[in-house]
């Protein structure tokens, strides 16, 4: 198949990704030896959605030219939307619980207040807002997952591509509606409990029974499943016509146009597409990190996406992968406390402090002078060279690949 | 070929910029088997010409009817002229730099352009034979799997009208197709657009007399945004105002 033959590097992530989901069950506590801890387990399989989300951010920027500094307000979406299922599974489970030894059985209406009241108690209030209405299934949760931030994402979409709104401009527009959204979330009225967010949320309704050893080991898993299929969908996407037409839109938009393509339906197509693959990585990783609040969808999350697909290489699937991993377990070590204090004498170097300095100076570093990431350094194992152009990007637009990005 | 009916007809379109008067008031027809050349000097409205044609820009009046039906063009987004079978190439050479000349032609070639269609496409003999004629008939046929940015300036330009020859359009736009090529590359070019202009309309936009006299066809002299004279070249260059405006310069 072409997709395999396009990228050589699909069967070594494959295999790679295999290697690495095998060998964190042998060393997780539920399934082996236990070397790993249940909270890092969790770690790395937050990671792998976090790597899964750098796909659809490598997909939309690096090979359509959309820097799109808004895809992780989709991730949140997801999150928010399977965490309602996720609370208001298990308050119903502990409300018949604790209503169960009542002397009248408590009717329908009585068992629902009560949860409303559970749940909502801490903005003050205790009537489900009516984006709860499906709350109590989980299917029709899952299909919010998709649905809510597919449709966001397609009405914005649509309204940005059809004006025409390119380069700097959208990016400003796609950081006006994360910021916005989170602002909403942040109001106690909107209905998703303000900056409380959702809580709980590692806790399975009707798995108390179950450990968060297996839990997360579980979790673990299907996030490498997820992370497996969204690879191939992306090397399936960029490989065939499709890829062409997406990287010539990337280069040069207008020469698409004259070609008969309409480079709005594309990018539309992509933009929503990638929405709905980081919504599924967010429905993934928040039942993971047990909690999700207005604070993960603020804008600087979303430039924290390009930061990672720019350190890792942006226009090669794998380049995503890596510098999402990497960045964010290395940010996770030093900002955990961890990281060893550097002590200078005159000056202790915290890293708590200090690492968000040193990621933005390594952003800049990469930028300036390894544009092709992490993932360039295979080029230098498999010889592969940047043609001469003398500096001439490949394209005459904005997100056009640079010179040191290109391929000979 | 019968050069009876038009295949466009542009009737009466002006377009201003900021009060400059890029078209006047300009009418203009071709038929369906044509070649034409148009000159004139820098800024009789020659690339504004296209671009209204293609739906870059819109005029401030007139009419641009297309095809037997004689459907207005005006209002049609580019990807829909295009669609239609409006071919255009630039001054510049665009071709995609960082895909191959098998990728640029594939991409070209006529197909369904829905973005579900183009992403379950998987090219079918016929297509792959197109590109390996149309390689073949602008030279390029050992330099398929080569990135297109890698050509000579001459080859993208060749590149760039055998894309335009794989959208199968009925009417080809060409921007001085021989800008900064050697004599050698001259004539290629000649020969491939008087091929192309066998079975459709071609319209060339040029400001190398030398190459025009070489199309053989008639021409259009535009000045201010409107036509000055129309006929052969001999005739044309003979023409007292043509003279003064262009030649005599």
């Amino acid at each position: 198949m072409t997709m395999f033959k396009k990228n050589p590097s699909l069967m070594v992530f494959i295999a790679l990704l295999a290697i690495f989901t095998l060998a964190v069950t042998f060393m997780s506590e539920a399934y082996g030896t236990g070397a790993l801890s249940t909270s890092f387990v969790k770690t790395l399989g937050k990671t792998l959605c976090l790597a899964l989300v750098a796909i659809a951010m490598d997909l939309v920027w690096g090979y359509t030219g959309i820097l799109s500094l808004g895809h992780f307000a989709f991730f949140g979406l997801g999150g928010y939307m399977i965490g309602m299922w996720l609370m208001y599974a298990r308050t119903e489970i502990i409300v018949i619980e604790s209503m169960a030894n009542a002397p009248i059985p408590p009717t329908p209406s009585e068992i629902s207040d009560a949860i409303g009241t559970q749940i909502f108690g801490v903005v003050g209030s205790s009537d489900f807002p009516l984006i709860w209405s499906f709350a109590h299934s989980f299917w029709a949760q899952i299909a919010l997952v998709v649905l809510v931030p597919g449709l966001l994402a397609l009405v914005f979409g649509w309204l940005a591509f059809r004006s025409r709104v390119t380069g700097v401009y959208l990016s400003i527009l796609t950081q006006a509606m994360t910021l916005a959204l989170s602002l909403y979330l942040f109001q106690n009225d909107s209905g998703l409990r303000g900056n409380n967010g959702l809580s709980g949320l590692q806790n399975l309704p009707g798995a108390d029974a179950i450990s968060q050893d297996n839990i997360s080991i579980w979790f673990f898993w299907a996030s490498a499943f997820a992370l497996l299929l969204t690879y191939l969908i992306a090397a399936f996407i960029v490989s065939g016509k499709f890829g062409s037409v997406i990287r010539g839109i990337r280069d040069d938009e207008a020469r698409v146009r004259f070609l008969g393509y309409s480079v709005e339906g594309f990018k539309l197509f992509v933009f929503t597409l990638t929405a709905v693959i980081a919504a599924i990585g967010g429905a993934l990783y928040y039942p993971q990190a047990g909690i999700i609040n207005p604070a993960e969808i603020a804008p600087i999350a979303s430039i924290y996406l390009a930061v990672w697909v720019a350190i890792g290489g942006r226009g090669r699937i794998y380049g995503a992968v890596i510098g999402a991993a990497f960045v964010s377990l290395v940010s996770t070590y030093f900002t955990g406390g961890q990281a060893p204090d550097i002590s200078l004498g005159f000056y202790t170097i915290k890293w708590v402090d200090w690492w968000l300095v040193f990621l933005g100076l390594s952003f800049v570093l990469v930028t300036l002078f390894a544009p092709k990431g992490i993932g360039g350094l295979f080029d230098l194992i498999t010889d592969r060279m940047s043609p001469n152009r003398h500096g001439v990007p490949l394209g005459p637009d904005k997100g056009s690949l640079r010179e040191e990005e290109a391929e000979k | 070929m019968s050069n009876t009916g038009t295949l466009l007809e542009v009737s009466g379109i002006s377009v201003s910029f900021d009060g400059f008067k890029a078209i006047n008031n300009l009418s203009f027809a071709i038929g369906p088997a044509e070649m034409r050349a148009i000159i004139g000097p820098n800024g009789a409205g020659k690339t504004t010409f296209m671009d209204i044609v293609t739906g870059k820009t819109k005029p401030d009046e007139g009419k641009v009817l297309w095809g037997e039906l004689s459907r207005n063009l005006i209002g049609m987004n580019e990807a829909k002229i295009a669609r239609a079978g409006i071919g255009r190439k630039f001054q510049r050479p665009t071709v995609f730099e960082d895909q191959t000349v098998f990728e640029n032609l594939l991409m070209a070639v006529k197909n369904d352009r829905n973005p579900l269609k183009v992403l379950f496409f998987r090219p079918k003999f016929k297509d792959l034979a197109k590109v390996e004629e149309l390689a073949a008939e602008i030279g390029l046929s050992d330099q398929l799997e080569r990135k297109s940015g890698e050509l000579s300036h001459g080859q993208k330009q060749w590149l760039e009208i055998g894309m335009l020859l794989a959208q199968d359009p009925k009417l080809l736009l060409v921007d001085e197709p021989a800008a900064g090529m050697t004599l050698g590359e001259r004539e290629h070019t000649t020969d491939i657009l008087k091929e192309a202009a066998k079975t459709r309309a071609v319209v060339v936009v040029e400001h190398d007399m030398e190459f025009v006299r070489r199309l053989d066809c008639k021409v259009t002299v535009l000045h201010e945004g409107s036509v000055l004279a129309e006929g052969s070249l001999d005739h044309v260059t003979q023409n007292q105002d043509v003279i003064d405006v262009y030649l005599g310069r």
